[in-house]
């Protein structure tokens, strides 16, 4: 059921908050095991939220907009209390002392919390298999990863363990997961949702943002978690963008640009079925009434490497804070600096090494202006080319993934093949501009593709109108 | 292919970014991290000599807030969580000992 639905039956008293947790944690059993969606399922903290809000309702009490909904939230989120794992052995039983804005946000929306989801160690991957505690699987078929960083998000909202989840998104580690599991998954404009709580991979990329089955409960999620907050310094002043409201409006006169850059077959690795699922789109806006013609990025190409400079560069210096002296497990040694290596040594996996390598090495002196210096010059590059385009575009569209889901460990030993799956998601967080990734058709395999619909900084609306358009054409065309 | 980054420089990156590295590590992360910086080499060919850098999507000037007392976060909380404390303080191994 749509979390819309759950929230307007609750409130009514048609359903119990209760029956719904109840029926969500039945699915958990049974398919949980294989999924392996949730690093911990609060099974009783759920349930008793769902009676005191049940309670509430029978005093006649009116509650939030999202009433006894379900909800799953990253295991990079601070719950206060409740273990932050980021899927990493370094922060194993670490309880935080706060909540992120988020979940306090949620929670005054009377949503439910019902567990913390799986991804890749501090989301630093495309598949959820750098996870210390074990891959998650697709729901769709288990032998396929569900992508990632937040796969775990993805799979939990695909499996019907939960109707709504939250990600984090810095390189598509929403977008990327919600396309190879056949649902909504949105990076909003960076900065309209706090990240204050958010445990920090890349700070200038890093966004939060829903997942959910349907385009108008991503909507309500976005609505809910966005807005201006004190304790994040790059929050923007903006009100919470009114998307809701305008969802059904269409797109009668929108200007539609594909982006060839990232929809063209020069592009490495990139699948025929995923090619023809943009083009079907394109006809799919057409139809509703919008003029679709081919757009330029030329800049967006170099996205990638600009962003395995970038990304890794503020990882190395955000995740110098785990040395086991304030927080989390320590490996103890004989000196501070030797526990430091120790703890650091034996808390992170391969993938997060890799990174802060890679970044300590682009910003160590004698490589700072040939790697990271030009990395950023390139991020500006691609912001004026997003701006020239957006000049005669209303919104771009392109692939969210070159691929439907792959098998597991096709891509673990060889990084630069894993990195690539980023490769059309990756210009928005440089430009920190918002997209989304819409469930449109099946590839070949039956598995899902995903379409890609990006806006300038602040145009959310109009991203969701044609998101809205995107997702009555996609049951036209799998009836 | 010109090699891009070599095992001594693998091994003084991990001693700066504090982590230990095995002989078998040093070897697959030297191959592993060249092919990613392979792969930026096609930020070479760009003359971006013109442009302004961008650390950052927005506009940022420096952000301030006022200067009033705000709730903290409970000192048991944090405590509850920490390797090792002792009268209200974080307990570390000694800092002056000899490295091996």
């Amino acid at each position: 059921m749509k979390a819309v639905e759950i929230a307007k039956k609750v409130a009514s008293g048609e359903l119990t908050a209760r029956s719904v947790v109840e029926q969500h944690l039945e699915n958990i059993k049974n398919l949980e095991t294989e999924v392996n969606a949730f690093n911990i399922v609060t099974t009783e903290k759920a349930l008793e939220d769902a009676d005191q809000i049940d309670a509430r309702i029978a005093s006649g009490e009116t509650l939030g907009p999202l009433a006894g909904v379900p909800i799953a939230v990253k295991d990079n989120l601070c719950t206060r209390g409740l273990e932050t794992t980021c899927s990493s052995k370094i922060l194993e039983g670490w309880k935080p002392p706060y909540n992120a804005t988020v979940i306090d946000k949620l929670k005054r929306a009377d949503a439910i919390l019902i567990g913390k989801t799986n991804c890749d160690e501090f989301a630093m991957g495309s598949s959820t298999e750098n996870s210390a505690f074990g891959p998650t699987r697709n729901p769709h078929n288990l032998e396929l990863v569900p992508g990632g960083s937040s796969g775990g998000s993805a799979a939990a909202v695909a499996a019907g363990f939960s109707p709504l989840a939250l990600g984090s998104d810095t390189g598509g580690s929403i977008r990327q997961p919600a396309a190879l599991c056949g649902v909504v998954g949105v990076k909003p404009t960076y900065g309209r949702v706090s990240r204050y709580g958010l445990v920090a991979f890349a700070s200038s990329l890093d966004q939060i943002g829903p997942f959910a089955k349907t385009v108008s409960d991503a909507a309500l999620t976005l609505e809910i978690i966005s807005g201006y907050d004190p304790r994040d310094s790059t929050s923007i002043s903006e009100n919470s963008p009114e998307i809701t409201k305008v969802l059904d409006e269409g797109i009668e006169g929108m200007r539609i640009g594909v982006i060839e850059e990232l929809s063209g077959k020069g592009l490495d690795g990139i699948s025929e079925d995923v090619l023809l699922r943009v083009e079907e789109a394109t006809k799919v806006f057409s139809k509703a009434g919008a003029i679709v013609e081919p757009a330029s990025v030329p800049a967006s190409i170099y996205g990638l490497s600009a962003y395995y400079v970038i990304a890794p560069a503020e990882a190395s210096s955000n995740l110098a804070r785990y040395d086991g002296i304030r927080f989390g497990p320590r490996t103890e040694a004989a000196t501070t600096a030797e526990t430091m290596t120790a703890t650091r040594t034996k808390g992170f996996g391969d993938e997060v090494k890799r990174r802060i390598m890679l970044g300590t090495y682009a910003l160590s002196a004698g490589y700072y202006d040939a790697y990271y210096g030009k990395s950023q010059k390139v991020r500006t590059l691609i912001m004026n080319d997003f701006a020239k385009a957006y000049e005669k575009f209303d919104i771009l569209i392109s692939p969210t993934a070159p691929t439907t889901a792959f098998p597991l460990g096709e891509k673990t030993t060889d990084p630069m093949q894993m990195y690539l799956q980023d490769v059309c998601t990756i210009p928005s967080n440089l430009a920190g501009h918002p997209a989304m990734s819409v469930p449109f058709g099946l590839g070949k395999d039956g598995m899902p593709i995903g379409v890609q619909i990006l806006a300038p900084a602040l145009a959310e609306q109009n991203m969701f109108r044609a998101a809205r358009v995107l997702e009555l054409g996609n049951g036209e065309i799998s009836e | 292919m010109v090699q891009r980054i070599s095992r001594e420089e693998v091994a003084h990156v991990a001693r700066l970014a504090q982590l230990s590295l095995s002989e078998e590590e040093l070897d697959s992360f030297t191959s592993q991290l060249g092919a990613v910086l392979d792969h930026a080499a096609d930020l070479e060919a760009l003359n971006v000599d013109d442009v302004e850098p961008s650390s950052h999507p927005i506009p940022l000037k420096n952000v301030l807030r006022p200067d009033e007392p705000i709730e903290n976060f409970d000192i048991e909380e944090v405590f509850e969580v920490a390797p090792e404390i002792e009268e209200n303080q974080f307990r570390v191994p000694p800092i002056l000992g000899e490295s091996q």
